[in-house]
């Protein structure tokens, strides 16, 4: 392949004869909305560019224009299907900017949001992740079973995806009549059905020969990389936010962090669905410690005006830690809105992860990242 | 990552940082006394700690911003940034960075960068942020890349930043002098226009 001069931004040059570029996406259904320039020798990667932006959309810059409640249903757009994990920091930080006190139910039922928006992405990715690796039953099983938990969420929240459930202040509406049964009920189904997939793929010996001991991420490397959530937890590092920086009500329910030591994409693919269980655990605690009447939305004045300063929330989202940046000059308006997003930062060990491996063991690797390249361009 | 000698001066810096915080610890605590009687009734003691080796150890060249439950920011002069992470990095045990911001302040004619520091190996540290603002100055008519507006970058530092400064590169026009990579990341590659995150940028119809 002769291309004359690559456009600016690319850094990888034909090196030799033996050596083939190849552009994975950024339309590819193996890659999602980015593209990974990688280059080949043989079979192995040698080296490995990944070149996200291709659905950047300027969230950030939106968020300048936009007031504290205005800016809710534009921010939760990077990763839909985590919608309201996303939001989440947002909001804490517009709370602590505009000085509102939330209500204990509302906190009670952002957690069981949260956690049920957390399976929810959670089975997405699972169902592409089986898909990738060729499995088409892993790529029915979650995105069927993912349904239960929209249905929830829709009976929250009234949308099945893009909620904008969380408010400063509170959340937008109380639980309709009866939810706390349906609810555990639902959820008690979801946890025996998320169970059975360890015969099916977990314990499976053709994934797990095809992902273990691939992509090796060691401990000092996910540290120093700023690597976060699954991914860090994979390599052994014991860092989750819900339990080392506990907001809203996290540090009165109970649950365990998971961690893996091997640092492949095999832990990383089987953290998740642990902390699929642990959601399900936290959702059936919180539902009966949650206060079962009271407010759950503080008023808010017309317009709210935000204190002069800066905030920087972070909360566990589906990913990791997801962090949100927020500058007010005592204007309706914030000055500047910043996401720290997750996928953005792993996205630093793709390279480190691929160089060295098998092409057919890229998707592998790459999807092992929870990887969410829209939420990476924001 | 260090080779031995570089460990055996870390070493030394946080002997040398031990000493001088037990003695000066003793001294200013009696002239510190009548501040907080004005109007700060209780700053948080640990993060109050955090910020003191800060002043302690660099004086004039740092200013605190603030000082929160879980949240420090300080504010440092472009000359010294590279030192003060070295120094937060070393002695303080910040191991990677969570977030790294730009912010343009057309009025001031200059561009913050924030870095926004935490830590997973010292457990003493897991819930804290450290915020470290930087300014460079800022041109009207900007070509990023090869203007007065540069900063030192921290990637020999912190690995982790080194995304995260290529998209303050691109947003913001601040050139990262010592980043191995300064492509543009997220922008397309005919972008002609103004760095998109200054407030000269104005999204259409607005």
């Amino acid at each position: 392949m002769s291309s004359p001069t690559l456009p600016p931004g690319l850094a990888i040059q034909k090196a030799d004869e033996r050596i083939m570029t190849l552009n994975v996406g950024p339309q590819h259904p193996g890659s999602g909305h980015m593209r990974i320039i990688v280059q080949i020798d043989g079979d192995y990667i040698v080296a490995c560019d990944p070149d996200p932006g291709y659905v950047h959309r300027g969230e950030e810059k939106m968020a300048e224009y936009r007031n504290y409640v205005l800016n809710i249903p534009h921010l939760e757009r990077p990763v839909i299907h985590d919608s309201c994990n996303i939001l989440y920091p947002y909001v804490l930080g517009a709370e602590e900017l505009l000085g509102l006190e939330v209500p204990e139910r509302a906190k009670y039922i952002r957690v069981i949001a949260s956690e049920l928006n957390r399976c929810v992405y959670t089975q997405y990715w699972l169902a592409i992740y089986g898909i990738f690796l060729g499995h088409s039953t892993m790529f029915m099983w979650p995105a069927g079973d993912r349904e239960l938990l929209i249905d929830l969420l829709e009976k929250m929240t009234g949308a099945r995806v893009t909620h904008s459930y969380f408010v400063p202040g509170g959340i937008r509406n109380d639980l309709p009549a009866n939810f706390e049964d349906v609810c555990l009920r639902q959820v008690n189904y979801f946890e025996k059905r998320i169970k059975e997939y360890a015969d099916v793929f977990y314990e499976n010996p053709i994934l797990i020969s095809r992902t273990e001991k691939t992509g090796i991420l060691s401990r000092e490397k996910a540290i120093g990389l700023g690597t976060t959530g699954s991914v860090l937890r994979a390599s052994g590092v014991d860092y989750d936010v819900r339990k080392k920086e506990p907001y809203d009500v996290y540090d009165e329910l109970d649950f365990e962090t998971n961690v893996m030591k091997s640092g492949d994409s095999y832990a990383r693919s089987r953290i998740p669905w642990l902390d699929m269980m642990e959601s399900c655990r936290i959702i059936r605690d919180a539902l009966q410690k949650m206060p079962k009447s009271g407010s759950v939305r503080v008023k808010l004045k017309p317009n709210p005006k935000g204190a002069l300063g800066s905030v920087y929330k972070r909360v566990e989202s589906g990913r990791g830690a997801l962090g949100c940046y927020i500058i007010s000059d005592k204007k309706p308006e914030p000055y500047r809105v910043k996401l720290s997003v997750p996928s953005f930062r792993n996205l630093i060990a793709l390279p480190q992860l691929l160089i060295g491996e098998k092409l057919g063991n890229m998707p592998s690797v790459y999807w092992s990242l929870n990887y969410w390249p829209v939420e990476a361009d924001r | 990552m260090s080779s031995e000698s570089e460990k055996e001066t870390v070493e030394k810096k946080t002997e040398d940082a031990k000493l001088t915080a037990d003695k000066v610890s003793e001294k200013p605590t009696p002239a510190k006394k009548p501040a907080p009687t004005k109007e700060e009734p209780e700053l948080p003691a640990f993060e109050k700690g955090i910020a003191d080796k800060i002043v302690e150890k660099f004086g004039e060249k740092t200013t605190i911003t603030y000082v929160k439950p879980d949240r420090v920011g300080i504010k440092v002069g472009r000359d010294d940034v590279h030192e003060v992470a070295e120094f937060t990095r070393d002695v303080l045990n910040y191991d990677h960075v969570d977030s790294v911001s730009g912010v343009d302040y057309p009025a001031d004619k200059e561009i913050e960068v924030v870095y926004h520091l935490s830590s997973y190996t010292d457990p003493t540290l897991s819930r804290q942020i450290l915020e470290v603002a930087t300014r460079a100055p800022r041109e009207d008519d900007p070509i990023p890349g090869n203007d007065a507006t540069r900063l030192p970058s921290l990637r020999d530092i912190f690995y982790s930043v080194e995304f995260h400064e290529r998209e303050v590169f691109e947003m913001l026009g601040v050139y990262f002098e010592g980043h191995p990579d300064n492509r543009r990341l997220l922008l397309p590659e005919d972008w002609a226009d103004l760095p998109p995150l200054r407030k000269d940028f104005r999204n259409k119809g607005r």
